[in-house]
């Protein structure tokens, strides 16, 4: 299934498959015609993706397709072992967390779990955490610490779960909590965006030294449907309110809100799962291996000072 | 007198007492009973026909909670920029010149040393009136400079939080206030200072989820709306009606989330005593703990 902006490569995708499957039928050759469409196949998909709106960029973190968070841990985690619930309410399954190892080293996995269908959705309730999730992430966190683990978190979420039992169980507290106790980890930490980052209940996993985020993913204060509907008045209003948000790859990068972007294969992750986890695990893989070596002392001072140095204001010198 | 100084610095613009309707008389916004003005602000803008608590302005809950001519201000010194060049239905950058001009400081927050029945604190009071009392660059830094300097000065944190939450015109970077404020407060727990968080109406979003609900110990005022999601973001989501009183100040103390509810007329006494309380800890030889003991 196509995004919009996709109808035309979509299209000319279709044609090459036509002219391949006519030239198989009718034993002719078209090698040539169909190396030129190939060609114009790519430069329209470099054209295209290098001029995406940035709602259009919001489409493609949502994309249908697009790798999960457990797709890419299945590419750079060795020996994946979920472990289950927090220990007082119940299992979040749409925060998985568990056990692996990165490199032969050790490593707790925390992920915010989409469905790849609507069945799945449904049981991971679209990525969108209760605050049993974010208790059995703060869990693992005592884990990683107690044992010296790393910890990798993958974020995709369109935020945590607005509701009733949520509030009830103290959302806004647990989010809290996850902040600080990752804030306190002894043990290095990398997240990544890999799809849509939705405020509060993305960042409850992402005080990490090392942000990353993929080159379509998104990470936001506020999606810009919610965005549109209180400044706009009007949830149609979302593409402008995207642009006015400033939440794609290169703005977070620019912003200094994330500290590397990964490159996505030509035409998304969606176009190319394998490629995209393959670029995922190997930039999981350096940043962990650049934070090796570091005292616990170390790594919570320079993940504090990372975050302490967030923003943009001016300064009286007075 | 500090505070008068500070008061005289507010003008020539208007100060934040203009954010209750002028005139004479103010009717009560829940049981509609007309109150005389002074009797209101005499009462700390609560209703003495309902008890109703009515949004307070920053300058008169300084003037409520510190001693009288202790407060010595320490925010202003930053000011907040359009980072994103955020345009809506209007320009961020004229949004923020018209509320800065109406308010008479440069962000929604205000902070500074002051004495709470002569307990040594530092007292950081959110302005609901400034664009919602939303957090940006500018409010995340004058609660980490505040709570940094609070456990330099060997004060206790109280915090007056009232907020929408974290300030969409600033994007990710306000989102990032909220790791930036929680990592500012760890400095008051390695020195074993208290940290209050008095939760007033109302109190959501990202700040709810980061630094308000991180006290030591967390107050509220009466029917106060405390929240992550707002009641209306939930409905949408959940196409039912909510329970009464879902998300009060009340509701919250009965599902174990805050310490107490705590009329205004009561809260300086009760943050004076539970502060003193906190510090009056014998058991321990003085020193620091490492973070995250």
């Amino acid at each position: 299934m196509a995004l919009p902006f996709e109808k035309p490569i979509a299209d000319l995708e279709a044609k090459i498959r036509e002219m391949q499957a006519y030239a198989d039928e009718q034993q002719v050759d078209l090698t040539e015609e169909i190396s030129l469409l190939q060609q114009r196949l790519e430069r329209l998909t470099r054209e295209t993706f290098a001029h995406l709106t940035r709602w259009q960029r919001v489409l493609v973190a949502r994309a249908p397709g697009r790798p999960t968070a457990l797709d890419h841990v299945a590419a750079f985690v060795d020996g994946f072992v979920e472990l289950h619930g927090d220990r007082a309410l119940g299992d979040d399954p749409a925060l998985v967390a568990g056990l692996g190892r990165v490199d032969g080293a050790g490593v707790v996995v925390l992920a915010q779990q989409k469905g790849r269908d609507t069945k799945e959705n449904i049981h991971r309730n679209f990525g969108m955490a209760h605050p049993s999730g974010y208790r059995k992430a703060m869990r693992m966190m005592e884990m990683a610490d107690k044992f010296g683990l790393a910890v990798v978190a993958l974020i995709d979420t369109p935020g945590a779960y607005p509701g009733i039992a949520a509030e009830e169980q103290g959302q806004a507290w647990v989010i809290a909590e996850s902040i600080r106790r990752m804030s306190r980890l002894r043990v290095p930490a990398v997240a990544v965006v890999v799809g849509e980052g939705g405020s509060g209940g993305a960042l409850a996993i992402g005080v990490a030294n090392r942000v990353l985020i993929l080159e379509n993913a998104v990470y936001s204060v506020i999606s810009p449907e919610s965005c549109a509907a209180i400044r706009w008045r009007d949830a149609a209003e979302a593409p402008r309110a995207a642009e006015a948000l400033k939440l794609t790859s290169a703005d977070l990068l620019e912003q200094g809100v994330v500290d590397e972007v990964v490159a996505e294969p030509l035409g998304g992750a969606h176009k190319d799962p394998a490629a995209a986890v393959a670029a995922t695990a190997a930039a999981v893989r350096a940043a962990l291996a650049g934070l090796r070596g570091l005292g616990g002392d170390e790594i919570v001072r320079s993940r504090a000072e990372r975050f302490r140095h967030m923003g943009r204001m001016l300064v009286d010198s007075a | 007198m500090a505070l008068e100084r500070w008061f005289r610095r507010q003008r020539p613009t208007r100060g934040d007492d203009d954010a209750t309707p002028a005139g004479l008389w103010v009717k009560c916004s829940a049981c509609h009973t007309q109150l005389y003005r002074k009797d209101l602000v005499a009462h700390h803008f609560v209703c003495k026909e309902c008890g109703h608590h009515e949004r307070m302005p920053v300058t008169a809950r300084i003037a409520m909670l510190a001693d009288e001519g202790s407060f010595e201000p320490w925010s202003g010194a930053v000011r907040p920029v359009d980072a994103l060049g955020f345009v809506d239905v209007e320009p961020y950058a004229d949004r923020l010149a018209a509320v800065q001009q109406k308010a008479g400081r440069p962000d929604a927050i205000v902070t500074g040393a002051a004495l709470i029945e002569g307990e040594r604190v530092a007292l950081a009071v959110m302005d609901f009136q400034f664009l919602g009392g939303s957090m940006g660059s500018v409010v995340g830094e004058e609660i980490a400079r505040a709570a940094e300097r609070a456990a330099e000065e060997e004060r206790a944190l109280v915090m007056v939080a009232a907020s929408g939450g974290a300030r969409m015109q600033e994007g990710a970077l306000s989102l990032m206030q909220m790791a930036k404020t929680t990592v500012a407060l760890e400095g008051l727990a390695s020195r074993r200072l208290p940290y209050v968080s008095v939760l007033t109406d109302p109190t959501t979003g990202g700040v709810t989820a980061s630094f308000a609900t991180l006290g030591d110990v967390i107050f509220a005022e009466p029917d106060a709306l405390i929240c992550f999601a707002g009641p209306r973001v939930i409905q949408q989501t959940i196409k039912q009606d909510l329970p009464a009183g879902f998300q009060r100040a009340e509701f919250l103390l009965r599902k174990g989330m805050i310490d107490d509810v705590v009329p205004r007329g009561e809260l300086k006494r009760r943050l004076a005593t539970v502060i003193g309380l906190l510090r009056a800890g014998a058991a321990m030889a003085p020193g620091t703990l490492p973070a995250g003991a």
